[in-house]
């Protein structure tokens, strides 16, 4: 691929020198008739160039993309989701081919008179009505699926979970028995109180500190972030779900897992990816990779930004709770 | 340019000169030179993003103590895209294209000798020049430059422990913005002051060039915004180094706590956003008025929809300052927040679908000229259309939740934004280089210049939603801690490709512009047939623009093709012809 690069490299600069020298032809500045026919085939020619470079993308890259979101809201998100790119492709597909075609047609001849015409309530109407009302939809849709998506309500018996953000680490916290998060505060944090949650709060000793996110299938999550340094942003892609940690204050986000992490590897676009992925692997003489849900950070946080990771596994609700059983409390962590 | 009565000494023309033009030549160079830079920047990081543990010699002729045996330092791979941000944001594409083109055009297209006030003008220039010099020097101190991203978000900007560039290095950047604020402020209230009073006899608001329609709008927007950022970056310098704690609270580092109590930074977030929003379209608008004015002249055709144009102007300025929350949708602010800032959001894109159908139907039964300028028009609206349909995503809170900070969004402005006011601002060098320079530039090196331009950032940005779209984060040194991404390596290669492919197609624009300036052939009055009073100021540059009286205007200046009339064009200047209606 250097290689490549390099012998690119060398054709453009041998391409600009060349060019370069016709400078000094010094009287080419106005576009002539001939330029007006010469460039206005080049938009012709770009317009299928662009047209082209879509439907590659589409049909190279698709391959890429995240599999169906794994939690409900999720799924709300991504149908919403391609509703507005299909619209958004339908109003490309057509202004950038009017836009082309129009160079293209128009460019100019010698001796004919543009058309004056300067003004059309009508259509100036028809092209603010129509978006006025199309984006009424969208709007509306959108902020019907963002409330559902933001209630972060109690109402079903929420698992409630923190999510604690430091360059460059994730950690945990499950609320315990009392499903109830004890207080905490960098202040004090001290040894392995990495969290700096307040022990006085009865709510603490049942708190279960992890490096290893569980989340049931199919009961909601109520999220809880913190950050004891600077920002950071909670990124669950597969979830379609994300949350900045702000130092000095607690932010929230809930989901519904709909898919455990077995479940997701038997799915059909994520073995695809996922055979992508192994391909290159292989290629580079790498082990080959599991599919596994992550959560990143997606706020600039430090030199290691590129690597706060932490693994996120969803089972069955009953895996999930033996699970949880067999984690130590904070009590039991801290004496 | 020298035969003037009195003599001119280095000092009088290049350093204390009040002339529009003059100075509108030293922004378009200063930003010319930091275009250089940030341009430079971002073909050093695509290697990086390409090819994280390759060895390229140029990295380590370049980075001196910030890379190791040729590879780069992740700490400076930061403090390359945010200084490449910055650059490219407020020193190329705000001061670089509307202080070249306000400074140019307003008093040569409203017909006044010079601006308002011609010391302010001069002074402002320097200011710019002053932050230019301290944002290139912080490149070169040890702990290297700030790099907490453009957006400088506490608590990462403030604490040096955080990150070693938030150091002397944002010291640094804070200074270079007070000042650039500063200069661009003292320009603004100019601009503003000019079009308002100087124009000419017979030059009513509705006869208005759009570039001036643009140039003003944008001028109150940044009176408007900027003075919140100056106050955001003033409260940060106190958190810095006064011990406040505006923007910070609980904060444990380095194994210590630090005493910031009660502050936080989602404050900061607004603050900067309420500027950093309405900045986009201090950039976008003024682009949007050259094309607009070179659409139509090379369409031959008026523009269509003036005064919907007018509107649109103004009501995308309006929405502008009520639309920041989107930046923040995932910053731990109160959804139902969010759902007004998407509302008004995606209002926007009303206006801005608007304009987009009027330069199409501008185009329509038009003999386009396919002077280099026109090409960069057309590019213009191609790039502005793919990159705002996008933000149809961004702007909706609940998608934006998925794609937020990740290279959707990098696609997203860079087009919207990026990409179309480079356009912009390519195509007004093109068209008014006569004017600024007395010559022409080449048209074949144009021409060559736009479709490796054209090919290359489409090439760049248009796959890049695909890699922001399968979840990869901006600002990643690297992408290879996650085995998810490694299928993304080939795209990355692809875009940086084109990213070095467009890098250097911009040789042939310095080639061109600078010879162009010397050995260009020399300009005819009016070489493109323009109806604007610009073009009817002699070539040679005299003080106060034209030599006798100011012209009188008898009509609006998209008179193109007008039935009747003996030529396709018709100078604002001449009265109408006898039964000639006013369009």
């Amino acid at each position: 691929m250097t290689a490549l690069l390099y012998i690119l490299l060398a054709i453009v600069i041998a391409v600009a020198i060349w060019q370069i020298t016709s400078i000094f032809n010094l009287k080419s500045t106005i576009a002539t008739e001939k330029d007006n026919n010469t460039q206005g085939i080049l938009f012709a020619a770009f317009g299928i160039f662009f047209y082209g470079l879509m439907i590659f993308s589409f049909w190279k890259y698709t391959v890429v993309l995240l599999p169906e979101a794994a939690s409900i809201e999720g799924e709300r998100i991504e149908t919403l989701y391609i509703i507005t790119m299909l619209l958004i492709l339908f109003v490309q597909a057509i202004t950038q081919f009017l836009l082309f075609f129009f160079a293209f047609k128009y460019r100019g001849i010698k001796g004919r008179k543009a058309l004056f015409y300067a003004d059309s309530s009508k259509l100036e109407a028809i092209w603010t009505i129509i978006p006025a009302i199309t984006l009424s939809g969208l709007v509306l849709y959108g902020l019907f699926v963002w409330n559902d998506v933001m209630d972060a309500s109690d109402a079903d018996n929420p698992l409630i979970v923190e999510l604690y953000a430091k360059q460059f680490q994730w950690e945990a916290r499950y609320a315990g028995d009392d499903n109830e998060l004890g207080r905490a505060n960098v202040r004090n944090i001290k040894g392995i109180n990495t969290m700096g949650v307040d022990m006085t709060d009865k709510n603490a000793s049942d708190d279960i500190p992890v490096r290893e996110l569980h989340l049931p299938k199919g009961r909601k999550v109520i999220f809880k972030f913190r950050s004891q340094d600077v920002l950071h942003s909670a990124y669950m892609p597969h979830f379609r779900a994300q949350m900045n940690c702000v130092p000095g204050m607690v932010t929230q986000f809930a989901f519904t897992p709909s898919l455990t992490t077995e479940e997701m590897r038997e799915n059909k676009k994520t073995i695809a990816k996922v055979a992508g992925i192994n391909k290159i692997r292989a290629e580079k003489g790498e082990d080959p990779y599991e599919f596994d849900y992550l959560l990143l950070c997606n706020k600039i946080c430090g030199a290691s930004h590129y690597n706060m990771q932490m693994k996120i596994i969803v089972e069955e609700e009953a895996t999930f709770n033996s699970w949880l059983k067999n984690q130590k409390t904070l009590a039991e962590i801290i004496k | 340019m020298s035969d003037h009565h009195h003599k001119e000494t280095f000092i009088t023309k290049y350093v204390f000169n009040t002339d529009h033009k003059m100075i509108s030549k030293q922004y378009l160079i200063t930003g010319i030179f930091m275009g250089i830079i940030g341009v430079f920047m971002s073909m050093l990081f695509r290697l990086q993003i390409a090819w994280p543990d390759h060895s390229f010699g140029i990295i380590e002729a370049f980075l001196g103590n910030h890379q190791d045996g040729g590879v780069m330092s992740p700490d400076f791979y930061l403090a390359l895209v945010t200084i490449h941000g910055t650059i490219m944001v407020f020193f190329v594409l705000t001061a670089g294209l509307s202080g070249t083109f306000s400074n140019l055009l307003i008093p040569l297209q409203i017909g006044a000798r010079d601006m308002a006030s011609g010391f302010l003008n001069m002074v402002s220039y320097w200011l710019f020049f002053l932050s230019s010099v301290i944002m290139v020097f912080s490149l070169f101190i040890e702990a290297g430059p700030a790099s907490a991203g453009w957006t400088i978000y506490p608590p990462l900007s403030a604490l040096p422990q955080a990150i070693p560039g938030s150091g002397l290095g944002m010291t640094l950047w804070l200074i270079s913005m007070a000042i650039f604020i500063a200069s661009s402020l003292l320009g603004a209230l100019n601009y503003i002051v000019t079009v308002l009073n100087l124009r000419t006899v017979g030059m009513k608001m509705v006869r208005l060039p759009l570039t001036i329609w643009a140039f003003f709008v944008t001028a109150i927007i940044g009176v408007v915004s900027f003075p919140v950022l100056l106050s955001a970056a003033l409260l940060l310098i106190f958190d810095r180094s006064f011990g406040t704690s505006f923007y910070l609270s609980d904060i444990f580092i380095q194994g210590e706590v630090l005493h910031y109590q009660g502050g936080s930074p989602v404050l900061f977030e607004h603050l900067f956003w309420f500027l950093g929003h309405p900045e986009v379209y201090i950039v976008i608008l003024p682009a949007m008025g050259i094309v607009s004015e070179i659409i139509a002249c090379n369409s031959r055709k008026p523009i269509f929809g003036y005064r919907a144009m007018i509107g649109s102007i103004i009501a995308i300025a309006f929405l502008s300052t009520i639309v920041w929350g989107h930046h923040m949708f995932v910053s731990g602010m109160n959804p139902f927040l969010g759902s007004v800032f998407t509302f008004t959001t995606l209002l926007i894109a009303i206006p801005s679908a608007v304009k987009a159908f009027n330069w199409i139907t501008t185009l329509w039964k038009g003999n386009l000229q396919m002077n280099t300028a026109m090409l960069f028009s057309i590019g213009f609206v191609s790039t502005f259309i793919t990159g705002g349909l996008t933000g149809l995503v961004l702007g909706d809170s609940a998608l934006d939740i998925n794609v937020h900070d990740t290279y959707f969004v990098v696609a997203h402005f860079h087009l919207v934004m990026g990409v179309s006011a480079i356009y912009g601002m390519f195509a007004g060098v093109y068209h008014w280089f006569p004017k600024m320079y007395g010559r022409m530039m080449n048209k074949t090196l144009g021409y060559w210049h736009f479709w490796i331009t054209a090919v290359a950032a489409y090439g760049v940005f248009f796959p890049m939603h695909f890699v922001g779209l399968a979840g990869l984060p901006r600002r990643y040194y690297s992408n290879t801690a996650f085995p998810l991404f490694d299928d993304l390596a080939d795209i990355n290669v692809v875009i940086t490709l084109f990213a070095i492919l467009g890098g250097l197609a911009q040789i042939i624009f310095l080639a061109n512009f600078f010879i162009s300036i010397y050995k260009g052939k020399k300009a005819t009055q009016n070489p493109w047939k323009a109806n604007t009073l610009e073009w009817t100021t002699p070539i040679e540059h005299i003080h106060g623009n034209w030599p006798g009286e100011l012209p009188v205007v008898h009509r609006w200046p998209y008179d193109y093709s007008k039935p009747g009339l003996p030529e396709d064009f018709v100078l604002q200047t001449t009265p109408l012809y006898d039964g000639e209606e006013e369009s």
